[in-house]
Parts: C-alpha cells; structure tokens; sequence
C-alpha cells in the first residue's frame, strides 16, 4: 500500500481554528493536491499543551484521551503546528499510560511539513510566490522536531522548511540573523513574563525585517501570531504568514 | 499574573540600552562557543562522552570518592567530609583558627558562594579576599555574582573606575580597562603576600590520582596558593571524574563551552601539599546526595558551571541575573533553587519559553529545560502554582472538553474585534500590554467544515 491510500487525519490546532483558519483551508488543500486522503475528524478543540507548559499537565489527560480517539481510524494524523504535534508526539504516552489508555498518536502524528519533506517527498509544487521571505525557525520545530538543524550543535546544515519552500516558484529565501533563537511566545510565558517576551519578538522582527524580506514564514503560527501582535502594534513593515499558505498558493 | 522573576525582568528591561546591551555582550560569548565548538568534528560525541562519564561517575561516587581520599592522602593531603555548608564553613573556619591565619586569600568558588563561607568567616574576624578580578569587583561594591562565569558581566567600566577611586586612589575619571586592570593588580599584590593561607574550589577532582584540577583565566589561583603554606580546596561531591583519561573530556568541553577559548590560561592540577606546607581537601555534600535519588533531577549533578546555558538563555540575557532568587541564575540555576528549596525559589519557574536551547549548549547535556517542565507541574503540590495561571487554564480546559462550548465561543468570538480599545487594553491584559490582540476569525475553520466550504 503506498502513501495515496492511507487515511490522513487533518488535525486543526485551536488558535488556527479560531484565528488563522485560512491555515487549515490551506493544509487541506495542499494534502489534497498531493493526492491524499485527508478527512477532517469534526469538532476537534485542543491538544492540551498551553495548560501543560503552564503546569497543570493533569488538565491535559482528558484532552488527551479525547484527541486518541477521535483520530484512532487514521493511519496518519496530520497537522499544521509544528509545537502541537510534538506536544502530542512526545507526551501524549505519558499522559494517557495513567489513564490506562493505549497512547496511538504518538506514532502516526506528524506536522504538515515534516510529513510532505519525509513521507510524500514531491519534487515539485504547483505554488508561486514571487517575495523575499525569511524562516521563522521555531524552537519546538528546530530542537524538539529536527526541522532544520540547530544552531547550537555541531552537525552539518539542513533545513526542511527551506528544502520545501525551495518548490515555489519565485520566492527568495532568507534566514535572520541568531537564525533559531525564540521569539518568546511560549504560551502563557507571554503573558506572565511578558516584558521579556515582548523584547523578544521584538528583537526576532527586528532581525527577520533586517534581511530586507517582506514575509516572516514559519511552521508555527503561535509565534507567528506573538510577532503580528506586535507587528499591529508597533505599526511594522513586514508581514507573517504560515507556509503551508505559501505552498499551497496556486491551489 | 506575575512572580518575582517577571517583575524583576520587567525593572531590567526599563533600561533598554542596558538591556540591549547585556544581551549583545553575553549572545557574543554564545557566538564564539559555536564557533570554537564547530573546529572539532568529534564535539557532539564529546558531549555524550561527557553525559555518560557524568552519569557513571555520580552512580558510583562511593567507589570514586573513596579512591580519591586513598589516593590523596597517600600523596600527603589532608581529607575532610562535610555533609552540609554549616560543617564546611566550620571545618575552614577550625583549620585557619588551628593555624593562626587572620588574612586568607581566595580564588573563585561557587561552593563557598553556596555556604556563605565569606559572611561566616569575616563574621570570626578573619579577612577575606577574592582574588578573581570580578569577584574582587564584586566584593569591594558588595553585591553579588550576576552570572557564574562572568560574575561582574552587568558592571560597565565607568563604575568600576569610580570604584577604583576609592579604594585604590586610581585618577578620577580614567576608566580605562589597561589602567584600572594593573591598579587591582598592584592593590591584589599585597594581599597576595599578606595571606597566611589560601583557598580554591575545583573545576574537577581526580579519583585516580586524588588531585584536584582548578581551570582559571587570571593565575590567580596560582598566585594564591604559590606563597602561603597552607591551601585548602573544597568541592561538591559531583566534582570526582574517574581518571585523567575521563578528565580530558572535561577539560576540552569546559572553556570552550563557557567561554568560546580552546582552554583556559591556566589548568592547574593540586596533588600535594608544598615542601614543609599542608594541602587540607574538604568533600562537601551540601544536598546533592539527596538530587542523587531525585531521577527527575539526577542530571543536575552532570553541570561543569560553565555558564552556556546562560549565555544561550533568551531569558536570562534580557533579564540579567540579579531577576533570579537563586544565587545561580539562569536554567541550571532554575533548576538548583529548586532543589534546594522550592517554596523559597519557585518564582524563578516563570523564567523559561521552554526554548531548549540550554539543553542542547549544555556540555553534559543537562535535560534543562525538560526539567523546568517537571518543575511547574509540581508547583501545585506545593501549593505555589500561580492562581490566575491555575485560573486561565481551568477555563481552557472546560471550553476545550466541550466542543459544543468550543463552538460556540468561536462563534461569538468575532465580537470581540470590535470591542472599543479601552476595554481590551485597560493594564488589566498582560497581553495587551505587549501586543495588539489577535483578531478572530469570522467563521472557524470548524464551522467552514461544516458549511462544507473546504472539502471539494
């Protein structure tokens, strides 16, 4: 059985639900151009990770268990939200061992760009997108992920966000300057430590907006949406958007 | 929502250009160590070797230390164990009374900042001087390290001259680095010849060869030991590596991943005391047999105290190390005043986007930040857990298990991206006070699915 006949699962993070939906309409195109069979399983909410880096990791059990089965007929899960998927990938079996529930996500759970660079792998992509954009290299997508190679080790260059951006026609590709260092989102770090978070992104805009790109482009777009509120609020030239977006632009 | 580490932050980041400037000066450090850590193909095998030396040598300290205290006393050292800072202090406190010592010289020692051992010993009316520049600095303006490597990295020159002025007699105004570095020298000098007795921690003790491996940039351990006739070294227990063999993984790590230098200046290796002196070592516990048990934490004991972790810490640059309660700032330093008491240092918790970017600078690969994630889960077991944290996420989790809940919120949701400004940004919104809010959409992508906008 190849890859066009698994059933993929498209799992829609909250923030993307309720903010960014184009994000999700964009994932499931870009799957589906692909050849895939993606189904949306209806009424997901959240994967539990905001209440579990906050420390209340028990508020996340039931969500959790909720998650498992509403994606246990999927061969694959599938979503676009590098920090969510791996919250699942690497928790979820702890979580659900206490509720005596056998974890099946974990495995099969994949963000949407890891997906198409490691299982679909196509050689071309029909988008074009004719702007200079730079890599919001996310941590969870850099150091818990293996996205792109980070930059603290001592291991050769790779970036999986570049390689599938590299697809589209007319785009000019740029990484800032402390090319993974965080943005300071960090759920409700943002909030609580919000001085310190706030200089963050503003020194991560400052950075993206030093490389002359238009676009900050990411896996992620909680720290997409960290950077735009403050983009909207200091008045910024420059712009955010998810790259599932900028891969399935001439869908 | 706040903790004490965020309201310090919050102080810190008032002065922007110091601010900018704190984090500029310490993400150079963190530039050079990759840097130098790119020019050896084996480091990320190093690091693991270093990891597992650790691991091994922490699980097997009864064997390793007592090699050690076989090995030094053979080689005419004096051993002593402490099982806390009180018995340390004392036990330094007993050996400098037993041999008349009233000025007593100091190189660098995280272990004496631990046990207060300066406070106890002026308190007996004996002197004491560090004779690391940055300490010194410290000592003479009577604050505190900021950081473990670079501990007077927050003090900018200017002070340090007017300083100099007043304790020195240096010239009013003349900052200048060369200047004021040879004032300290001439001024440490006499302290230097004054000492009766002199004192070091250890980077690292060697159970086969029971010496003991101190790593500076000044000499000034050298200096301090080369002219008395009484040393004393103490150090943690988690200091004991096996052999010179496991000692070089060590030493190829450490300066390099503290301070981007290939080695430090000076690696000096204490095994014996001098001709007609004695050399007295003091093993101290301090808690960390207690961490040896902890499987959560056990990994603490892994740290060389190189610093990386603050260097490479987003949080730690933007908020400097006095917005930490701990003496240790930073992600170790998160970690240790946890250990050491958690309802006194939980504020530092806060301090972390969970980035994990110390996880992966750290030499022995210290799980930093998987750590602080334990952490906060335990907040609530002792009873600290932020209530308006608790607050938002309780709410989260009644809207998130209820779908229908869910729903519903996203459909009025939109209403908010209306509200007039003054509502949404009053100082009550820790968010807002930051950033713009995001701005919800006007059908979710649920609701879409629904309509059967999406599927074709």
């Amino acid at each position: 059985m190849g890859i066009m006949d698994k059933k993929i699962g498209l799992f829609i993070p909250c923030y993307i639900n309720a903010v960014y939906p184009e994000v999700g309409v964009a994932s499931y195109k870009l799957l589906k151009s692909l050849g895939l069979d993606v189904d949306y399983p209806l009424d997901q909410t959240c994967c539990g990770q905001p209440m579990a880096n906050a420390g209340f990791e028990n508020e996340s059990v039931k969500l959790a268990v909720r998650f498992d089965s509403l994606f246990e007929k999927y061969d694959y899960i599938v979503g676009p939200s590098a920090s969510c998927v791996v919250f699942v990938r690497d928790n979820y079996g702890r979580l659900l061992k206490e509720e005596k529930h056998r974890c099946q996500s974990e495995g099969k759970i994949y963000d949407i760009c890891e997906f198409i660079h490691d299982v679909v792998k196509p050689t071309s992509l029909k988008a074009s997108f004719p702007h200079k954009v730079s890599i919001q290299n996310s941590c969870h997508g850099v150091r818990l992920m293996h996205l792109s190679a980070p930059s603290e080790l001592n291991i050769p260059y790779y970036n999986k966000l570049r390689d599938l951006l590299s697809l589209v026609q007319g785009i000019e590709i740029v990484e800032p300057e402390r090319p993974d260092e965080c943005c300071g989102f960090g759920g409700m770090f943002g909030v609580e430590e919000h001085a310190v978070s706030g200089q963050m992104g503003r020194d991560k805009i400052r950075r993206h907006m030093e490389t002359g790109a238009e676009y900050i482009v990411g896996a992620d777009s909680s720290c997409l949406m960290h950077q735009n509120g403050i983009i909207a609020r200091d008045k910024l030239p420059i712009k955010t958007k998810h790259i599932v977006e900028i891969l399935a632009s001439g869908l | 929502m706040s903790t004490k580490h965020s309201e310090a932050a919050e102080r810190f980041q008032k002065n922007k250009s110091l601010a900018a400037w704190h984090d500029e000066t310490l993400w150079m450090v963190r530039a050079k160590r990759d840097k130098i850590s790119r020019q050896l193909p084996e480091w990320e095998e190093l690091r693991q070797m270093a990891h597992d030396i650790k691991m091994y040598s922490n699980s097997h300290l009864d064997e390793l230390l007592t090699e050690f205290e076989r090995n030094a006393t053979a080689n005419g050292a004096v051993v002593h164990w402490a099982k806390d800072a009180g018995e340390y202090c004392q036990m330094v406190h007993r050996i400098l009374n037993d041999h008349g010592v009233r000025h007593f010289i100091k190189s660098k020692s995280m272990l004496a900042e631990e046990c207060g051992l300066n406070e106890y010993l002026e308190e007996k009316g004996i002197e004491v001087v560090e004779s690391d520049l940055g300490e010194r600095i410290l000592q003479l303006m009577h604050k505190k390290p900021s950081h473990i490597v670079l501990p007077a990295i927050h003090i900018k020159k200017e002070e340090i001259g007017e300083l100099f002025v007043r304790e020195m007699g240096t010239e009013p105004g003349n900052n200048d680095q060369t200047y004021l570095t040879h004032a300290a020298r001439k001024n440490l000098r006499h302290k230097f010849i004054e000492a009766e007795a002199a004192m070091t921690g250890a980077n690292f003790a060697v159970a086969s060869t029971g010496e003991c491996v101190v790593c500076t940039n000044e000499g000034n351990a050298d200096m301090g030991t080369s002219q008395p006739k009484l040393q004393i070294t103490a150090f943690g227990l988690e200091k004991i590596v096996p052999d010179r063999e496991a000692l070089g993984v060590f030493t190829r790590l450490l300066a390099r991943s503290g301070t981007g230098q290939p080695i430090t200046t000076y690696t000096s290796h204490y095994r014996k005391p001098r001709p007609g002196g004695e050399l007295h070592i003091i093993i101290v516990d301090n808690g960390r047999s207690e961490i040896l048990a902890d499987r959560d934490h056990v990994q603490t004991l892994n740290c060389l105290r190189c610093g990386a972790c603050m260097n490479t810490c987003p949080v730690y640059r933007r908020s400097g190390g006095y917005s930490y309660t701990y003496f240790i700032p930073g992600p170790i330093g998160i970690n240790l005043g946890m250990l050491k008491a958690p309802e006194v240092y939980y504020d530092n918790v806060s301090a972390c986007s969970l980035c994990h970017s110390c996880q992966n600078v750290c030499p022995a690969k210290v799980d930093l930040a998987d750590q602080i994630y334990n952490w906060r889960q335990r907040l609530q077991q002792y009873g600290v857990a932020s209530k308006s944290k608790k607050f938002m996420s309780d709410g989260m989790k009644q809207l998130m298990e209820h779908p229908a809940l869910f729903n519903a919120a996203l459909g009025v949701a939109p209403l908010a991206n209306h509200l007039p400004r003054f509502m949404m940004y009053n100082g009550l919104n820790d968010w807002g006070k930051e950033h713009e809010m995001p701005r919800f959409a006007q059908e979710s992508f649920n609701e879409m699915w629904k309509k059967n906008k999406i599927q074709k």
